[in-house]
């Protein structure tokens, strides 16, 4: 006899996601991944003109905005085989940089850590113990007795005065919590000191993106930023340097406040290295072009097939055709028509819903299931970070290794690079690639403005539709993983097109073969002590950084999440 | 005296958007004062918490499903306003809940917050508004004025 757990939603829009396990002797027997939503922006899409695609594409999701609007642009100009100014390049790869490098910090303190950390534990805490602690991890400049006594008070004031918030809904002294009141004292401190933070990536996305959180300056041939460094209007050399300031902010923040708290927090948690590893095919793409065909890039991607890293098989181009060949979708358990019986390549692919009800051998999600070369691929940090391991990138070895390391002195034991297959080691990969990205956001700046001191201060080429038709693929690495635009336009106008996210991939319903997703193969054998508070499952599929791409922000006054138990 | 119009919503989800759509003929039509902050939040979330700090007063414009007749308007303050955002509230969430939670810690939520809404007809797929929600855009935008206005923070018709 076996205990189904419902957990819908599992993320607060409501209607987005919903996870159902069977759970049988403690552990998760089966597992099914349920996007609950219909999204068929495409459909809004088809007649439009492609360069009004990306700015309606970035509201497909309050999240992932700049994202898709990115991934947009880059799908019609690869239509037209349209270069991009170098200075367009060095300003969209600032923009996705500030992007990720918020998106990453926002999910672990202030979306996921309290799945881990018990904030009402932090009020046993010693503050002058978790000062110590904290200073023999890092030199952060806000880590001292001061700063901790002063967190304790004010949460000791928010939790007292019967307010808590934010924290309402947390498991509290869920038999799974085991950090001692220290350390979830010292996660407090950086939760706050991290919503600071945040804020300066933001800034940039705003002074460059014109506008958040819908950039306005980006455009099919490049970007809408003048440059001229003596106007106040345009992007001056003083915006320059304010950016620059607050890259140097968020980059002493990762590399000594998150990368670090992610190794402390995956030390005492080590047996969540053993949990989660799912899919083990991973995908990713590079991204950070550095010139203006899109043939070289800062950052590499490619293909890692059954965890073996030394069968990586790099993506090189944006007209890679080892990417472009190997995308499919197969729609056998989702809610849509069916009619070819087999996966769809992305420019052939079809959006007829045809909704059954939830069923579990049948049809049971909105979301379609993406394959590569015919195997569900997980994407994502953990895949990025993995893949630019494999193709040999040092900067995330350099980082990789460090962060592991800290695990290892702290858990007194030697952990490798094979423990990142896991639900923690998804976390443990954002940072790693969060501090990559804060370095690269230093490079870009330094390219950008090496640029424009020699003189060249174009930013856009101006697109030409072709008579007839042309297809184009844009992708990007995104915070949750390989985001790909599939284009097709006929005489200037858009006759298909089809999203292919990051969500997709991860949170996909089983394959036209019955093979799960990455979400459902990683929720099979995790513990569940307490099927009344499922904390492991959110555990799991929260380290994949969930957000289903359509975002319905409809305020419900009517209804709240659940989770709902029955025995099957 | 620092305030927010923050109209909310997805546009492609046909009446989604409203809050969106009055806040965009609210800037169409009208010149604010200054201390007055206009701003197309979409679906977003932290990417607020900077514009939402500290304010004296946030007037948000959102769909709000509260059971009525499609196109009816609500208004939600002073203690509907806490109940209301708490309801939706969860840990792991992004949204404006969240933002306005986060303030809450930080000792930096609004002084005043008031929600203006519409009942919506349809959330189908479409970039456009029902006709009977939109025949109520005019109204909401001049409830709009009207608050700000009780604030001593009047917009000028452009």
């Amino acid at each position: 006899m076996s205990t189904r757990i419902t957990v819908d939603p599992i993320t607060r829009i409501e209607g987005h996601l919903r996870i159902d396990v069977d759970v049988d002797g403690g552990k998760v027997k089966k597992a099914w991944s349920s996007g609950q939503m219909w999204r068929g922006v495409e459909l809004i899409l088809q007649g439009r003109d492609p360069r009004d695609a990306w700015s309606i594409t970035q509201r497909i999701c309050g999240v992932c905005t700049t994202v898709h609007a990115i991934a947009s642009v880059r799908a019609v100009e690869n239509a037209l085989q349209l270069e991009v100014p170098l200075n367009a390049q060095y300003i969209r790869n600032l923009i996705m940089l500030a992007h990720a490098v918020h998106d990453h910090i926002v999910h672990f303190y202030h979306l996921s850590a309290l799945d881990w950390v018990d904030v009402t534990s932090a009020l046993k805490a010693d503050p002058d113990k978790t000062a110590s602690l904290a200073e023999s991890l890092s030199s952060w400049k806000l880590n001292g007795k001061h700063e901790m006594r002063a967190v304790k008070e004010r949460l000791a004031g928010f939790v007292g005065g019967g307010q808590l918030g934010i924290f309402t809904n947390g498991y509290w002294g869920h038999p799974a919590m085991k950090l001692p009141p220290e350390v979830n004292l010292l996660a407090v401190a950086h939760y706050l000191q991290a919503l600071e933070v945040q804020r300066k990536a933001n800034k940039i996305v705003s002074i460059l993106g014109a506008k958040t959180p819908h950039i306005q300056n980006l455009a099919v041939g490049g970007v809408a930023n003048p440059i001229a460094t003596d106007s106040q209007s345009v992007l001056t050399v003083e915006r320059l340097l304010a950016i620059k300031g607050w890259i140097d902010e968020l980059a002493d923040f990762v590399k000594n406040v998150y990368l670090i708290d992610v190794a402390a927090v995956g030390a005492f948690y080590a047996d969540w290295t053993k949990y989660g590893a799912g899919v083990t095919n991973y995908l990713s793409v590079p991204d950070l072009p550095l010139d203006t065909k899109g043939t070289q890039f800062a950052l590499p991607g490619g293909y890692i097939d059954a965890g073996d890293v030394s069968k990586f098989k790099p993506i090189t181009s944006f007209n890679d055709d080892f990417w472009g060949k190997g995308v499919e979708e197969s729609v056998k358990h989702s809610w849509y028509e069916d009619g070819n019986k087999k996966p769809l390549h992305p420019y052939k692919g079809e959006t007829k819903p045809n909704y059954t009800d939830f069923q579990d051998a049948g049809k049971y999600s909105w979301l379609k299931s993406p394959t590569f070369y015919g195997k569900p691929a997980q994407v994502g940090p953990l895949a990025h970070v993995l893949c630019m391991f494999a193709a040999g990138h040092e900067p995330t070895r350099k980082y990789a290794t460090a962060a592991l390391d800290t695990v290892s002195a702290l858990a007194k034991t030697k952990v490798g690079i094979d423990a990142l297959h896991s639900t923690i080691g998804r976390h443990a990969a954002r940072a790693v690639r969060c501090a990559v990205m804060v370095d690269q956001l230093n490079d870009q700046w330094g390219l950008l403005i090496n640029n424009i001191a020699k003189g060249d201060v174009k930013t856009f080429n101006q697109p030409v539709f072709p008579k007839g038709e042309s297809m184009g693929v844009g992708f990007h690495e995104a915070p949750r993983g390989v985001l790909s635009h599939w284009v097709v336009i006929d005489n200037g106008k858009i006759k298909n097109y089809q999203c292919v996210v990051p969500s997709t991939w991860n949170a996909c319903p089983k394959n036209d073969k019955d093979e799960m997703g990455p979400y459902e193969a990683s929720l099979v054998g995790n513990p569940i002590a307490d099927p009344e508070r499922p904390l492991e499952v959110l555990r799991t599929v929260h380290s994949f950084d969930p957000c289903i791409a359509c975002a319905v922000h409809l305020t419900d006054t009517e209804n709240a999440s659940s989770v709902s138990i029955k025995v099957v | 005296m620092r305030a927010v119009v923050l109209g909310v919503g997805n546009i492609i989800l046909a009446d989604e958007g409203v809050g969106v759509r009055v806040v965009e003929a609210l800037e169409r039509d009208y010149a604010m004062p200054p201390g007055v902050n206009v701003i197309d939040a979409g679906t977003s979330g932290m990417e607020m918490l900077e514009d939402m700090s500290d304010l004296d007063f946030l007037l948000v414009v959102d769909a709000i499903a509260a059971g009525k007749a499609p196109g009816e308007l609500v208004q939600l303050r002073g203690d509907e306003v806490p109940v209301f955002f708490r309801r939706n509230l969860s840990p792991h969430g992004i949204g404006l809940s969240d933002v306005l939670a986060s303030l809450e810690f930080l000792g930096a939520e609004p002084k005043e917050t008031v929600i203006l809404g519409v009942q919506p007809t349809s959330l189908d797929l479409s970039t456009e508004l029902t006709p009977t929600i939109a025949a109520r855009v005019p109204e909401l935008v001049a409830q709009v004025v009207d608050e700000l206005t009780q604030r001593g923070l009047a917009p000028t018709r452009k």
